[in-house]
Order: C-alpha cells, then sequence, then structure tokens
C-alpha cells in the first residue's frame, strides 16, 4: 500500500502533465525513485510498507492456487496464478507482434507508394490505415477513452447541477426525487434505450465515433452522475453559514460567490463524489461494453466467454487483474487531481 | 431626529416556531450618532446577535426598520461591515487576499489597481498584520485572524462597523490587546461602531454608550449608560478611576441584579431557543 502510495506521485502526475509519456521518463522518475528509496532505507517501516501486504498477496496466491486445482469445469482445471500469468505474457507477445505487424504493413505501404510515385508522379496514392486484430492493450486503451468520455460528460453534468441543487433548497426538492429514482438504476437497464436512441439519432454517412462507443460512454455517463450530484449538492449545502454571511454582506454577484466560496469549500466533497462516480463508471464500462461491443476490456471479456478454448478462463482472469489495476489507477489520478486543487494542502486525502 | 446617523425605530422580530411565533425582539429604539461607539450587552441569548443582525441586513425586522443616512436597511450591505464572532475569512485565501476580495468589491471601479494594494496594505498595517499577510487563516493565530477580519471590515470604509463579539473566542491577554488595537483605530478613524459583547470592563473601556438589553423573549433595551471618561482611554490607569468603576457597577448591577433570572425561567427561555434554533434548522435545509 505504502510503496504504491508512493508511487503514485510519480506515476500519475506523469501522466496528467505530460502528454508525451516516453518510457526514457518514466525509467528515470522511477530510478530517481528507488534510488531516495535506498537512501532514506527504514527497516520498519520497509516491513510495515512492502513486507506485511507481499505476504499477504503470496498467502492468496497459495490459496487460489490450491483451491483452483479442485475445481474442474467444462473448459479444464480452474487457472491458476501460473496459468495467468502465462497467458499474460502471451498477451503482451500477441501485442508486440500486432505492433511488429504494423509496422511492416506501413512499411509495405510507403514502399508500393514511393515506387508507384516513381513510375508516375501524378499517380493517386492511397495511405490505408491498419487494421489487424485489436490487441488486449489496445482494448484497454479504448475501455479508458471510452470511460474518460462517459465520466468527462457526466462531471460537467453533475458538479453544476450539484451546486445549483445545493444552493437552492427549491430546486433541490424538485429535483432529488428524480435523483434518488434514476440513480439506483443498472447500468443494464439504460443501456437497451441508449442503444435504440444512439441508433436513431446519430446518423452519419461517416462517422466519427463508432455506435458501440457512444453507446457505452452515454450509459457510462448515465450511471455516474448520480455520486457526484449528491456529494456536490451535499458538500454546497453544508458550506458554513458565516462565509455565506461574509458572501451577503460584500454583496458578491453569484458567479463571485461561486467561484471564491462556494467551489473552494465545496471540493473535499465534489472529489468524494467523484472519486464514486469513476469508479462506477468503470465497473459500468465493462457491463457496458460486453452488450454493446465497444472493443474494450467487456468486449475482450464477452469474447473470450464465448471463444471457450482451454486459455479461455485464464485470459479472463487477466482481464479481472487488468480491470482491477486500471480502477485501482484512476482512483489514484483523482487523488492527485484533488490535491492539486484542494486549498487544504495539509488534509488527510485517502 | 433626522439628523441622526443611524436609527433603529420600534424594532421587533418574530420568528416562527411549530408551537406559533416567537417574539425574540420588542421594540427596539436607539439613535446612534456618526462616530459613536456603542455596545450592547446582555445575558446570551438574549437577542444581541440578533439586533446586530437586523442592522446588518441579514435579519428582517417584522416590524419597525432601520435608517442608515436617511435610507433604510433591507438587506447586508459593505457600508454596514460584519466582524463576525468567529472571523468568517476564507480559509484558503491568504490575509491579504481574503482583505482584498472585500475592497474590489467595494472600489470595484473607484480605484485604481495600485490604489487598491496601497488600500488593502494600509489596512492590514492598521491592525498590525503588515508582516503576515501573506498567511492563510490556519497558520495565523486566533488573535491574528480577528485583526484580519476587522481590517476586512475597515477596509470596506463602512458607515457602520458592526462587531459580533470580536474578542469573544480569544484569550484574555490577547482580548487585552485587541481592545487596545481598536482603542488606537478608533482615536484614528473614529468610526460609528456597533459592538455585541458579553464582557463588562470591555464595554466599559470602549464604549461612548452601553445599552443593556432585558433578558428575552420579547428582549428589550432596558438601560442605556452614558460612559464619559476621556480619550484616550488606558486600562492601567482607569483600573483605578472612582468614576470607570462606577461605570462598571452599574453595568453588573443591571445584569446580576435586575436582570438576574431563576433557574425555571431560564430552562423555560431554553426550550423557546432551541425551537427556534431547530426552525432555523429546518429553513436553512
Amino acid at each position: 500500500m505504502k510503496l504504491v502510495k508512493l508511487m503514485e506521485p510519480v506515476m500519475t502526475t506523469q501522466a496528467i502533465k505530460t502528454s508525451g509519456l516516453t518510457p526514457v521518463k518514466i525509467l528515470n522518475k522511477l530510478s530517481c525513485y528507488v534510488k531516495e528509496q535506498v537512501e532514506n532505507f527504514n527497516p520498519q517501516q520497509m516491513l510495515k510498507s512492502i513486507l506485511v501486504p507481499g505476504i499477504a498477496f503470496i498467502v492468496f496466491l497459495l490459496i487460489w492456487g490450491g483451491a483452483a486445482s479442485q475445481v474442474q469445469t467444462s473448459l479444464g482445471t480452474l487457472p491458476g496464478p501460473i496459468q495467468v500469468w502465462q497467458q499474460a505474457m502471451v498477451l503482451v507477445d500477441e501485442h508486440n507482434e500486432e505492433r511488429i505487424k504494423q509496422v511492416h504493413f506501413h512499411e509495405r505501404q510507403d514502399i508500393r507508394n514511393a515506387k508507384k510515385l516513381a513510375e508516375n508522379p501524378d499517380a493517386e496514392i492511397k495511405t490505408r490505415p491498419y487494421t489487424g486484430k485489436a490487441t488486449f492493450f489496445d482494448q484497454i486503451w479504448t475501455s479508458l477513452i471510452t470511460v474518460a468520455t462517459g465520466f468527462l460528460i457526466a462531471s460537467l453534468i453533475a458538479i453544476p447541477v450539484g451546486i445549483i441543487c445545493g444552493l437552492s433548497p427549491l430546486i433541490y426538492s424538485a429535483l432529488n426525487p428524480l435523483i434518488q429514482i434514476f440513480k439506483p438504476v443498472s447500468p443494464l437497464a439504460w443501456l437497451p434505450i441508449v442503444t435504440i436512441i444512439v441508433s436513431a439519432v446519430y446518423v452519419s454517412e461517416d462517422p466519427v465515433f463508432s455506435k458501440s462507443y457512444l453507446t457505452s460512454a452515454i450509459t457510462v455517463t448515465l450511471c455516474c452522475l448520480w455520486p457526484t450530484i449528491i456529494n456536490t449538492t451535499v458538500g454546497v449545502s453544508n458550506i458554513s453559514k458565516d462565509l455565506l454571511n461574509v458572501s451577503q454582506v460584500l454583496r458578491l454577484g453569484w458567479w463571485t460567490k461561486v467561484y471564491k466560496i462556494v467551489i473552494p469549500s465545496s471540493i473535499p466533497m465534489m472529489f468524494a463524489g467523484l472519486r464514486v462516480s469513476l469508479g462506477i463508471g468503470w465497473m459500468v464500462l465493462i457491463a457496458a461494453e460486453m452488450l454493446a461491443q465497444n472493443p474494450g476490456l467487456g468486449k475482450f471479456v464477452w469474447d473470450e466467454f464465448q471463444n471457450g478454448s482451454s486459455n479461455s478462463l485464464a485470459r479472463i482472469m487477466v482481464a479481472v487483474f487488468a480491470i482491477g489495476l486500471v480502477g485501482f489507477m484512476l482512483d489514484r489520478i483523482m487523488l492527485v487531481v484533488q490535491k492539486r486543487v484542494s486549498w487544504d494542502k495539509s488534509a488527510v486525502l485517502r | 431626529m433626522s439628523n441622526e446617523h443611524l436609527m433603529l425605530s420600534q424594532i421587533s422580530i418574530e420568528f416562527p416556531t411549530p408551537t406559533g411565533p416567537f417574539k425574540a425582539l420588542d421594540n427596539i429604539n436607539l439613535n446612534i450618532a456618526k462616530g459613536e461607539f456603542v455596545s450592547l450587552i446582555g445575558h446570551s441569548g438574549c437577542g444581541k446577535s440578533t439586533v446586530l443582525n437586523i442592522v446588518a441586513g441579514l435579519y428582517q425586522a417584522t416590524t419597525g426598520g432601520v435608517i442608515l443616512d436617511g435610507r433604510e436597511v433591507n438587506e447586508p450591505g459593505p457600508e454596514r461591515a460584519v466582524v463576525f464572532q468567529n472571523h468568517s475569512l476564507l480559509p484558503w485565501l491568504s490575509a491579504y487576499q481574503n482583505v482584498e476580495l472585500a475592497v474590489k468589491q467595494v472600489f470595484k471601479k473607484k480605484k485604481t489597481k495600485a490604489e487598491m494594494v496601497e488600500w488593502i496594505e494600509h489596512n492590514l498595517s492598521l491592525v498590525h498584520m503588515d508582516h503576515a499577510m501573506h498567511k492563510r487563516p490556519d497558520e495565523i493565530s486566533g488573535g491574528m485572524k480577528q485583526r484580519v477580519g476587522i481590517a476586512r471590515a475597515l477596509a470596506m470604509e463602512p458607515k457602520v462597523m458592526l462587531m459580533d463579539e470580536p474578542f469573544g473566542a480569544l484569550d484574555a491577554l490577547t482580548r487585552a490587546h485587541m481592545q487596545d488595537s481598536l482603542i488606537e483605530i478608533q482615536a484614528r478613524l473614529n468610526n460609528t461602531v456597533i459592538m455585541i459583547t458579553h464582557d463588562v470592563d470591555e464595554a466599559v473601556l470602549l464604549s461612548d454608550r452601553i445599552v443593556m438589553m432585558t433578558n428575552g423573549p420579547a428582549a428589550t433595551i432596558g438601560e442605556i449608560l452614558q460612559v464619559e471618561l476621556p480619550r484616550p482611554r488606558n486600562r492601567v490607569q482607569l483600573a483605578d478611576n472612582p468614576k470607570y468603576n462606577h461605570y462598571r457597577a452599574e453595568v453588573l448591577k443591571f445584569l446580576y441584579e435586575r436582570q438576574h433570572r431563576p433557574e425555571a425561567s431560564e430552562a423555560k427561555k431554553k426550550t423557546a431557543q432551541n425551537r427556534v434554533s431547530v426552525m432555523g434548522k429546518s429553513k436553512a435545509a
């Protein structure tokens, strides 16, 4: 836990700050981190932060390995940690192979085009994109983009709605029943409606986004609106009465009040909501992708399930870990963002 | 009468409660001249803060009203700056930024940027906070926070400064310091001030007049004491001054003999107050 906590600023600030996230940079940061750790070596802390979680993880792997070998399924024995690790490596290899193929494809295309131009300078050259099979890592990327879209739309709606609800008891009492009714609705109930609406409304000759992407993203939006709205509302309505009196005495305008008083004081609650929302969004996304066939992790799981080879279960378990790790990473990113925007740097965030 | 600076005329206020309206204040009449320092003193819960909030415009009187320079007060505004009991600084802004927020709002088109900076710094140095003006409220002591609160109010150049137990949350020594600072500021600026206090010494030391309030419900002004001590006043010299001690005794007599309450009525009062606060909360929610 401690290790991850310490590493998180290394990894995530990097991810946010620089779009050009090169492996070299990450390695540099990591080596800095390792150097720091070696210099500040503290055996007791080491024990607590690495050894204890490490032992717990090993115990977990042993129990899993032992129990899995006892379970016989139609696809053979339930895979243990070793098989899952092997499949993870296979997925990495597949990814690398695809990348090599892609490079070759582009090389061939470039050579072909160059030849054509050499024969006839006016020749029409076509550059086609590589249409190879999406690898596991492409699918993780697709999922991340989709969840980011859904979450962003949801936040852009939920934060203003939450602020307005928090400031106006009238609007709150008007919207609260609706929020309470829609909040517990499962993504699987939204999905058919969203699918049909997207198919009907989003008709385009040359679509920028695929329908499955829109359907999944909108379903994510519909499910992760609510925690942010509710938490922001609570945060805003609990602003100290004194501060609101100050704003009244100063006759601050509505916008100034919101910027200077309302938003800063409700940021902790707002982020609590955003983090719950993002967590829900990530869970919902997997389900939505399965059904909408958006080429992300959900589709990967579904395809493997349909595939039913002897490796499928292990590959699904790799996906389970990937989903878990990505979800954890997303939460850490939110935490870093919260630390950035929060005025109270001394507050303990977890 | 029309030449008065601030007039509180026949103010009464009722708060709705589930068991019918609760009359907190009844028939408050008070005229305050420009540059006068008036203290409101009374037992807790007698409605002192309510009076102040009505003058600030945060509450609306049920009957009667407040007239400032010939105009009725209906809403809060910077010409009636408030120094709140618990400082009410925005915790995410530095001392400077807190004052800046007020200055920018009040002098939006009247001062240039440079003038504003100068004005903010001037006010912070008035309260001796120039050395720590870029610190945030959580980095400075309670007394310093209240100094910034006072600087913020002063920076609005208010017609009336309303102070709601400004030093109530401070320890005795800090409070004495703050009172001396206030005397010093008052000597320079001669503001019109209404201050609520629990502290008899504070009231006598600072005020031109002490308004003593009866106990609620339906609290009103019981007695007004004119404090005719020469200024500048010095707490050490006044400690032996018979006139000063006479004033102190007057206030104490009013508070502990004439307004002394038997336990029974205290309990009754408390339930009434609780009802009000419950109502207030449900209204706020």
